[in-house]
């Protein structure tokens, strides 16, 4: 079992040449024991991906190139391996599995081909012989119907199911160790909880190694055991999973389990580290998290810090804990603690929001999306995006809209702003009807409330500076009578947002994700909105960006009076931000609540389902995951009866007959289950 | 005296350069737009390429000024009455090649005809003899020892001029960037010749080298001798084939001209309006895509010619005539050719209208033209080039095709596809006239070779994957 597996050594890789080369990998060094979990953890652009790449000799061509260091694998040097040699072991001996399901399957290619064109490379394996190993491996990760499924295209599966049969492929060169580079990063919690007991079951059945590559500390404290922080192309701390969720040492570690989002921060801002990864085509003088680390101090900048390693005590877990930073030099004495206090931190950042009249009033809203079929384009059927949904939401509230991807979250935001059309149903702002307004009236109305999108790169038009795109909207509704004015309210909304007014001039490619998302944050406000649909507004950025955002958003709130309908999957943001959460299913709610009620006592069994589902990173992986089976059904064909029977382990024969009925719980508090039926009576 | 003609063609290819030189100025402060024209110009293939096609653009131009010379007064007459011939700035130019034309063919640097004549000789008696040329080594009294020398000594005098030429305009270029740069003049000098300059400036010179060698060659020689032989009816050939560059241009340039406004506007209009404005714009184009192009041109041509024959008050002059009939083909082919471009950019506006910033643009309720102008206009120009840039080329060609078939430009108008077509004839007699096609080929060659190659650079320049990449 501690036999090592893997050794790298100093491991360096550079990409480009001349002044622009940048080091995405410089000196990494760990082990990886059989059988074990070996978890890289850090933000976008750490050179996490890079060094799995560089481990199978695939780094981009013809830039990428590994400059030192060695890798072994069982005590074979890979590095100097010829191409041939290399092949063998790629697939053989190290498999990989990437982040997203979608574009790693060959789309022409039944998944049965592709699985036994990698048993054929490896194992030798052709005809009937593969075809049964096929239907094995298919069976083994749990898709069911395996010799069923073998013709099938990739098309046909969803996301988790791909994701599946990547792994599948994977294992069907019975590897010593598994590369998975973000494996549930595209998936939904419910996917993700399944995908990740799958790694887990067959790790313990085949004795392989997995190094983990992920962002998510959730996940590494489910499934990690030994965990190795990257920062900027460097190792920064590397421990067993007990030592580094008890008592992590580097700065950055600290930092990372300090800006998550949780329902214990509510009451104040979260930490965020500040700035972003330093770029990489430079020659470092110091640390390299020197200048976003509040206990830096002069040596951290002149000098680069060494590698220490603790030993561990007797009676701990097995394994050193090592960190990169000065503060862990016996030789040195760290100036005293002097963390800076966070200047806001103190203050409460949420005052009780006070009940305000109702802002925006939802009833029974439906978006169908016609399916056109033949030469005729006769319709033949409906996508019911959304089926009747009603919310309300007063002034300065915010409410979280929960689900996972495909339940018609995003459909419903944009049917109230009305970029869709509504087939039913009633969206009321102010007492206005909006789905009866000419286009003309609607136009004028619009500035009262706006959307702010999930991805920070498309949602603004590369080819217009910052200020064009602040304008716009101020243009659109005649907000400030000439020029100038536009221009200083500008940059008073950059300022607001964070921003320095100076980059007005400047194109949205310069900025980083977080602060694009700030300059939509700026131009939805531009116009004065009172409700502002935030739709997945953090999900593409880092979790120490994404505390920046969740900061800002609130202290926009508080400020302003603004309401938010906060659209999201990520349950943790939601316990952070919101007063009331609506959990949505297959277009339809099927709970609502204040936001402790939904969370700490969920009733509907799939809002269950999503809150056992969420890793947790409080180092216990004991607690019990309420399972889905498989994956949500089609809105163009709904199940018959209650849309969550299928999946439900408490269903009853009612369920199957009829859509459960809306039941009061509280004066706050709504749920649409048969189970609470029953209970009420 | 003179009297300017404004022929139609010259008229658009003026305001396609004004519209040009405008976009230029427009782009001038924007830096998405800069960005990729200057990774264009730092590619040493690019600007080699772009010397031969501003070359061949100026050649262009040049030939577009046209105007009719004044008779000479006669006695008692009031008016000034003006020659037939529409004659160009470049004719002026080219002078005696225009004027010196001889019986029939002879090859190049050739004194002697290239057919046998039967002339009377001084005691009476009839000879079959190749007889001496008019214009074609006419200074010459023994060609067959003199000539050699003759054109080696032009040819020297034309290399001194060339290389005095190149070394001023080095010079210039030196004294040009070095107060840009902020260096002395030698240093400037040195980064040309070393090629370590951003622009390849040095690759820029020497593509114009051969070009001022070129042209000081046929200022030496033509004068004296027909550089590429004479035709049929003795006209020379380099001076046809110098003059068949601007109908190339014309057909490349102004049918995209006509194009674009069908392809962008209607393209866009089905792909982000959808629902039946789509329905009509895509049945239109893949009605007009099933009828085959060349039959329609010809359709359309033989029209022209009926209506122009019927009507011979409306035009004044041979060249207006010819002229029409070109402007004429240049609708067809414009008009043939939309739809390709058509459907691409009605692909890429169905993407774009799904975009968030497009969206958020709705949310803020812009205006529909608006979000058509500001949104989805400038991010569907890259493809706008890259298919103009593209489609140049293809369009040189088909002029040649067609005008093979016989339903190209008119017969009077000099084009590469009217030489080739009679070259047929010329390449079936014996003996074998062969450089009326050469000349032909090797002009049209260069100058869609050019196109070609500059036509990959922008694309890779505009590419945004490629780009990625860098």
């Amino acid at each position: 079992m501690s036999e090592t597996l893997l050794q790298v050594k100093e491991l360096s890789v550079r990409i480009g040449t001349g002044d622009s080369a940048i080091r995405p990998v410089d000196a990494v060094s760990f082990e990886i024991r059989r059988g074990e979990t070996f978890a890289l953890l850090g933000e976008s652009g750490c050179g996490k991906s890079m060094t799995a790449l560089a481990l199978l000799r695939l780094l981009p061509q013809p830039a990428g190139e590994i400059v030192g260091g060695s890798v072994r694998l069982s005590g074979e040097e890979l590095l100097s391996l010829p191409e041939n040699g290399m092949r063998a072991v790629r697939g053989g001996r190290i498999a990989m599995i990437f982040q997203e399901p979608m574009t790693s399957l060959n789309p022409v290619m039944t998944i049965g081909d592709q699985i036994s064109e990698s048993l054929e490379q490896h194992k030798g394996l052709r005809g009937a012989q593969a075809r049964r190993r096929v239907v094995e491996l298919l069976d083994d990760v749990g898709i069911p119907d395996a010799a069923h499924r073998y013709g099938e295209y990739p098309h046909q599966l969803s996301g988790g199911m791909k994701q599946r049969v990547m792994i599948a492929i994977a294992l069907a060169g019975d590897p010593d160790l598994l590369i998975a580079d973000e494996p549930t990063t595209a998936l939904d919690v419910t996917i993700q909880a399944q995908v990740l007991e799958l790694i887990r079951n067959l790790q313990k059945k085949h004795g392989m190694a997995v190094l983990l590559i992920t962002h998510d500390l959730g996940v590494v404290s489910e499934m990690a055991d030994r965990i190795a922080v990257m920062y900027a192309g460097q190792l920064v701390e590397q421990a067993p999973r007990k030592l580094f969720f008890g008592q992590a040492q580097h700065p950055y570690s600290h930092k990372l389990f300090a800006a998550l989002p949780d329902a214990s921060k509510r009451e104040e801002r979260l930490t965020v580290i500040p700035g972003t990864v330093p770029l990489l085509n430079q020659t470092f003088y110091g640390c390299r998290f020197a200048d976003r680390c509040e206990r830096a101090w002069d040596i951290c900048r002149g000098q680069v810090p060494d590698w220490f390693e603790t030993s561990p005590e007797k009676g701990e877990a097995p394994g050193v804990q090592g960190v990169r930073c000065h503060l862990a030099d016996p030789t040195l004495s760290a100036p005293t603690d002097r963390t800076v206090v966070d200047d806001t931190a103190a203050q409460p950042a949420r005052t009780a929001p006070a009940p305000q009249n109702v802002l925006l009033e939802v009833d029974g809203l439906k978006v169908h999306f016609p399916i056109h079929k033949g030469l005729f384009k006769r319709v033949v059927g409906q996508v019911r995006a959304v089926d009747g949904v009603s919310m309300s939401i007063a002034g300065g509230q915010t409410l979280a809209l929960v689900g996972e991807s495909g339940c018609g979250k995003t459909t419903v935001g944009k049917g109230i702003l009305q970029l869709l059309k509504t087939t039913a149903g009633s969206v009321r702002f102010k007492s206005v009807e909006l789905t009866r307004l000419t286009s003309k009236a609607l136009r004028s109305r619009r500035s009262d409330f706006q959307i702010i999108f999930q991805d920070p790169y498309s949602s603004m038009n590369p080819r217009m500076s910052v200020v064009d795109i602040i304008e716009e909207g101020m243009i659109a509704q005649r907000i400030g009578s000439n020029a100038q004015q536009r221009r200083h309210r500008a940059q008073d909304l950059l300022r607001q947002v964070g921003l320095r007014p100076e980059h007005i001039h400047h194109y949205p490619h310069e900025f980083s994700g977080g602060q694009r998302q700030r300059i939509c944050i700026a131009r939805a406000l531009a116009v004065n909105p009172q409700l502002i649909i935030c739709d997945e507004p953090t999900s593409a950025l880092d979790v120490s960006v994404q505390a920046q955002i969740l900061n800002l958003l609130q202290d926009l709130q508080r400020e302003l009076g603004l309401s938010f309908l906060f659209i999201t999957h990520d349950l943790s943001v939601v316990s952070y931000i919101a007063d009331r959460v609506a959990v949505m299913y297959l277009g339809r709610i099927v709970e609502e609540g204040d936001v402790n009620e939904v969370l700490e006592d969920p009733k509907h069994p799939y809002t269950q389902a999503l809150l056992s589902a969420v890793p947790r990173i409080d180092g216990e992986s004991e607690r019990k995951v309420i399972r889905l089976e498989g994956d949500l059904p089609s809105p163009s064909n709904p199940p018959q009866g209650c849309h969550f029977h299928p999946r439900c382990r408490q269903a009853r024969p009612e369920c199957r007959k009829s859509y459960p009925k809306v039941t009061r719980l509280s004066e706050t508090r709504l749920v649409r289950c048969h189970l609470m039926d029953s209970q009420v009576k | 005296m003179i009297q300017h003609v404004f022929l139609w063609t010259d008229t658009l290819i003026f305001i396609l350069l004004v519209a040009v030189l405008g976009f230029a100025w427009f782009a001038r402060n924007k830096e998405h737009l800069r960005a990729p024209w200057r990774e264009v110009v730092r590619s040493r293939m690019a600007v080699a390429s772009l010397v031969v096609l501003s070359i061949y653009t100026i050649t262009g131009l040049l030939d577009s000024v046209h105007f009719r010379k004044a008779l000479p007064t006669q006695e008692g007459q009031q008016e000034v009455q003006y020659s037939g011939d529409v004659l160009s700035v470049l004719d002026t130019l080219l002078g005696p090649m225009r004027t010196q034309d001889e019986k029939t063919y002879s090859a190049p640097f050739a004194a002697y005809l290239y057919a046998r004549e039967t002339v009377t000789g001084a005691d009476g008696e009839k000879l079959r003899i190749f007889p001496r040329l008019e214009y074609g080594g006419a200074g010459l009294t023994d060609p067959a020892t003199q000539k050699g020398a003759d054109i080696a000594r032009r040819t020297v005098t034309a290399l001194a001029e060339a290389v005095a030429v190149l070394l001023l305009l080095y010079g210039m270029l030196g004294l040009r960037l070095a107060s840009k740069w902020r260096q002395s003049w030698m240093s400037a000098l040195g980064a040309i010749a070393k090629g370590t300059s951003d622009v390849p400036w040095r690759t820029a010179l020497l593509t114009l080298g051969v070009f001022v060698l070129l042209i000081a060659l046929v200022v030496n020689l033509s004068g004296a001798y027909h550089l590429l032989g004479t035709d049929k009816v003795g006209q020379d050939v380099l001076y046809q084939t110098i003059k068949s560059i601007r109908t190339g241009l014309v057909i490349g340039t102004l049918t995209t001209l006509v194009m674009l406004p069908f392809a962008v506007f209607l393209g866009m209009m089905a792909g982000y309006f959808r629902g039946w404005v789509d329905d009509v714009i895509q049945y239109i184009y893949t009605t007009l895509n099933s009828i085959p192009g060349v039959l329609l041109i010809a359709a359309a041509v033989m029209m022209m010619q009926v209506y122009v024959a019927n009507h011979p008050e409306l035009f004044e002059t041979m060249a207006e005539r010819a002229d029409i009939r070109l402007l004429f083909l240049v609708l067809i082919l414009g008009i043939t050719s939309w739809t390709g471009l058509c459907r691409l950019l009605r692909g890429e506006t169905l993407k774009l209208r799904e975009l968030d910033y497009v969206q958020a643009a709705d949310a803020f309720g812009v205006a529909k033209s608006s979000i058509l102008v500001r949104h989805l206009l400038p991010n569907l120009m890259h493809l706008v080039m890259i298919a103009v840039v593209l489609d140049f080329s293809g369009l040189v060609l088909a002029e040649a095709v067609l005008s093979y078939v016989g339903v190209g430009v008119d017969p009077t108008t000099q084009s590469w596809g009217n030489m080739i077509n009679r070259a047929r004839l010329e390449m079936a007699r014996e003996p074998m006239v062969w450089w009326s096609l050469l000349a032909s080929f090797s002009f049209m060659f260069t100058l869609v070779l050019a196109a070609n190659l500059f036509s990959d650079v922008v694309r890779d320049a505009f590419d945004p994957r490629l780009r990625a990449q860098r």
